[in-house]
């Protein structure tokens, strides 16, 4: 076998660059499409990718969380309120307004900034290794009675709120 | 030793160099999958066919009797039928969900096979999220009930991918519930370890009959029901209910992709037949399964067949549900239950007793749960019966020559 002038990529680095495709993908979609159901898809494409990269992290019970929540519940609701919402349905929606050069504009600079910071900070290369069978999630709940149990609360309780304030807000005063 | 380990080696053997380790493992899970999947795709064959034999015997008739033998290559015949149908695309439809649709329902319930443990060491992935990863496949389902739905621009398609979605979401919440009872008795979400810890060991012989159902008989009810909506059968099978409602979000599709839908209906009932079966019925546990592995797949395959055929017996048994019953039972009376029942639960087993007495307290907690449920069905289907006579009752009083009252309001 020739010497290749570069060495060849990994299993892991090549199944990234697909799922980072996937994911870059699916987000230029849920900006560019002209249609808005499309942009929805797009975005369910996006989630699954960042997902698979939470698996290739191997962080299984955030990754599948994240289809659990993003792709299940999230986007059924964003799907449900682009359907239930009249003219916007069938037909090409601009997915531009008078304010496109700014947006491009700060996003792209933030995007800098990330990259910036990205490339700057010195990330740990390798962590210890998983070891087969480890209960991830065990340790997560055990975090969430002991440690973190009033910020969990907290949060619990800030969700009940917001939805007994949605429901408060939809109700239809007569 | 895992099948995977085995096939690895085997290859080593035949003369795999050791560098190319990654790519023998790539083979490994290639065949692997390949072989699941198809399997998966021959055994919606044999699924449609007990359905119909099953659905035949309940209407006292014979069933398919004439394609091969006792008419197992009907359904054979049956999709060559579908596979040489025209291909018809609504000239409006929206080309991408529309085509996608069906392709994803199918992926969606043949992903399930990944972390089903056929055996003791025949396993796709043993994913210690597997439970939690099963339930984030039904996500996948109900993004190709919308996409059908919204993509064929048919509005009867739209309303029905609505029903659909609904649902799926409501059934999903006391299906997850009754599925975490088994995982916090366990103690794990990996589908092996629950299994394994079905086992009964009778000293050092594992007897293979400690399964979950015997302590949470509740819990596997309301797995049972919530599951017959999930899979669209029938009690719940608002999805093709050709005599009500014109069929579904399916309408708009012909040939193949028409029954790409449905296989993935009857692959998905049997799945989920099959997630009953290693959460609640053992597994591949059962009498010396330990001592001979070969058992493990015999056992678990026909536990699966046998729930298989009692949900198709219910499908023959039951009439369909309105949506609004539907709706009603699972927000009214099954969320409410399963809730109480992990409450239950948790409790109990965090009940400083002794072991035997936590287990006959869940015992306890777990068939006051099946008397509700079947008290609040009794009832309700009591009342049904007195208001549908009532409503069939002969109102019209010409010829009983009597005076006509007015003042009745019904």
């Amino acid at each position: 076998m020739p010497e290749l002038p570069f060495p060849l990529p990994t299993v892991q680095q090549v199944i990234f660059s697909m799922v980072a495709a996937l994911t870059v993908f699916g987000a230029l979609v849920v900006v560019l499409a002209p249609n808005l159901f499309h942009s929805a898809l797009g975005l369910v494409a996006a989630f699954f990718g960042v997902a698979s990269v939470y698996i290739i992290a191997e962080a299984e019970f955030i990754g599948v969380s994240q289809v659990l929540i993003y792709v299940g519940a999230i986007s059924t609701l964003i799907t449900f309120a682009i359907m239930l919402t009249r003219g916007m349905m069938f037909g090409a929606t601009s997915p531009r307004n008078r304010q496109w050069g700014t947006a491009a504009i700060i996003t792209s600079l933030t995007f800098l900034v990330l990259v910036a910071i990205v490339s700057s900070v010195p990330w740990p290369a390798v962590g210890e290794p998983i070891s087969q069978g480890h209960e991830i999630i065990a340790g997560l709940g055990r975090a969430f009675v002991n440690e973190y149990v009033i910020p969990f609360l907290l949060l619990a309780m800030l969700l009940l709120v917001a939805l007994a304030g949605a429901i408060v807000l939809a109700r239809d005063y007569k | 030793m895992n099948w995977s380990d085995a096939l690895i080696q085997l290859q080593y053997d035949l003369g795999a160099p050791q560098e190319l380790s990654w790519l023998v493992e790539g083979v490994t899970y290639f065949i692997g999958a390949f072989i699941l999947a198809n399997a998966a795709l021959i055994l919606a064959l044999l699924l449609i066919w007990i359905t119909r034999k099953v659905i035949s015997r309940i209407q006292d008739r014979i069933g398919p009797n004439r394609v091969g033998p006792y008419g197992l290559f009907q359904t054979v015949a049956d999709a060559l039928k579908l596979l040489s149908k025209e291909d018809i695309t609504p000239a409006s439809a929206d080309k991408i969900s529309y085509l996608l649709a069906p392709v994803l329902s199918v992926v969606g319930v043949l992903m399930a096979l990944a972390v089903i443990p056929f055996g003791p060491a025949l396993i796709g992935a043993d994913l210690n999220v597997a439970v939690l990863y099963l339930v984030a496949l039904g996500s996948l389902g109900i993004m190709a009930a919308l996409m059908a739905g919204w993509g064929s621009n048919n509005k009867y398609a739209l309303l029905a991918g609505f029903r659909v979605v609904a649902q799926l979401l409501s059934y999903e919440i006391p299906m997850v519930l009754a599925m975490l009872a088994p995982v916090l008795l366990v103690g794990s979400m990996s589908m092996q370890r629950i299994s394994e810890a079905q086992a009964l060991y009778l000293g050092p012989i594992n007897l293979g009959i400690g399964w979950l159902i015997f302590l949470l008989p509740g819990a596997f009810l309301i797995y049972l029901i919530a599951a017959l909506a999930e899979a669209e059968q029938t009690p719940f099978d608002l999805l093709e209910a050709e005599s009500e409602l014109i069929a579904g979000f399916h309408i708009e599709y012909s040939g193949m992709k028409f029954a790409m839908f449905f296989l993935a209906q009857f692959l998905n009932s049997f799945f989920l037949g099959a997630i009953a079966v290693v959460l609640f019925l053992g597994g591949w546990q059962g009498p010396f399964a330990a001592q001979i592995p070969l058992l493990g797949p015999i056992y678990f395959l026909a536990k699966t067949f046998l729930v298989y055929v009692v949900i198709q017996w219910i499908k023959g048994t039951f009439p369909r549900v309105r949506i609004d019953q539907m709706m009603q039972f699972a927000w009214k009376v099954l969320v409410p239950l399963a809730l109480a029942l992990i409450t239950a639960q948790m409790i109990i087993m965090k009940l400083p007793l002794p072991i035997w007495l936590n287990y006959l307290l869940l015992l306890a907690a777990n068939l006051a749960v099946v008397v509700a449920v079947l008290n609040i069905l009794g009832s309700y289907f009591e009342r049904e019966q007195v208001r549908s006579k009532r409503a069939f009752a002969p109102r019209s009083l010409i010829g009983t020559m009597q005076p006509v009252q007015s003042s009745s309001g019904d």
